[in-house]
């Protein structure tokens, strides 16, 4: 049986490496065909922001990557509401990321879905291994 | 209790790596199984037997790898981590042309697979750092 993983992304993308760490765990845990979902709250919402550029620091920019994170089935992806409020962004701020459902004839779906912290909670409590990056 | 454990942060800078073998030597002592312990992030530097630490302190490396040849622990790191950092073992270092090579006893080097086979297989993943 599949077991419910989540990655918990807590950093901003560029200060650290654990941002584009666990975005290679999440690219190959997802051919082990488990229960995927991914969070982002407190600073790691900055990992979603649209038009990063980071030319002027010298560093690859991997945010085109979490736009394919549907096509590897990765389509739960939990932002935290109060973790945006808190930095003055919405979710206009971020990348539209979807996912194309094979059941209903491949229709374009939202991938994001805005969470309160205690909502969030509670899909922590769900999961079965939660890898905190 | 079968546990893995996940080391996300280097030797001695970090409390992380200290915290996580004392966790494993009290697992392995209270008669838990470790199925696996993974080195991600700066953690991979944990792996390196170059480390030459002051005589009164501890040797971290060195530690582990007698954890592991008692215990017959299975201690992986990550190897997309690893190279970035300029661990490799034998085998890497011959495959990238580099001229030396600095992984510990008891090491292995292989893919983030193992960590989430290792999600799979046991009953807790527990992480140190991070």
């Amino acid at each position: 049986m599949a077991k419910r993983f989540m990655y918990m992304n807590t950093k901003a993308p560029y200060g650290t490496v654990y941002a584009l760490e666990s975005l290679e765990v999440v690219l190959i845990g997802a051919a082990f065909e488990q229960d995927v979902s991914l969070a982002f709250i407190g600073d790691g919402v900055y990992q979603l922001l649209k038009g990063q550029d980071t030319q002027g620091i010298g560093m690859k920019n991997f945010s085109p990557t979490y736009a394919a994170l549907g096509d590897y089935d990765v389509n739960k992806i939990y932002v935290e509401k109060e973790s945006l409020e808190e930095r003055g962004l919405s979710l206009d701020d971020l990348q539209h990321l979807v996912w194309e459902d094979e059941d209903e004839d491949w229709a374009e779906k939202d991938s994001i879905r805005l969470v309160s912290r205690s909502e969030l909670a509670d899909v922590i409590d769900d999961q079965d291994v939660v890898l905190s990056f | 209790m079968k546990f893995t454990v996940q080391v996300n942060e280097g030797p001695y800078q970090h409390q992380a790596s200290d915290t996580a073998y004392h966790f494993t030597k009290a697992a392995l002592e209270k008669g838990h199984e470790i199925f696996r312990v993974f080195f991600y992030h700066d953690g991979v530097n944990n792996g390196t037997r170059l480390t030459t630490p002051p005589q009164d302190d501890r040797n971290i490396t060195q530690r582990w790898s007698e954890l592991a040849e008692k215990h017959n622990l299975d201690m992986v790191v990550c190897i997309a981590a690893a190279q970035r950092r300029g661990l490799l073992d034998e085998d890497e270092a011959k495959r990238q042309g580099k001229d030396a090579n600095n992984i510990a006893e008891g090491f292995r080097i292989s893919g983030l697979g193992q960590l989430i086979e290792a999600g799979i297989e046991s009953d807790r993943l527990v992480t140190f750092g991070g």
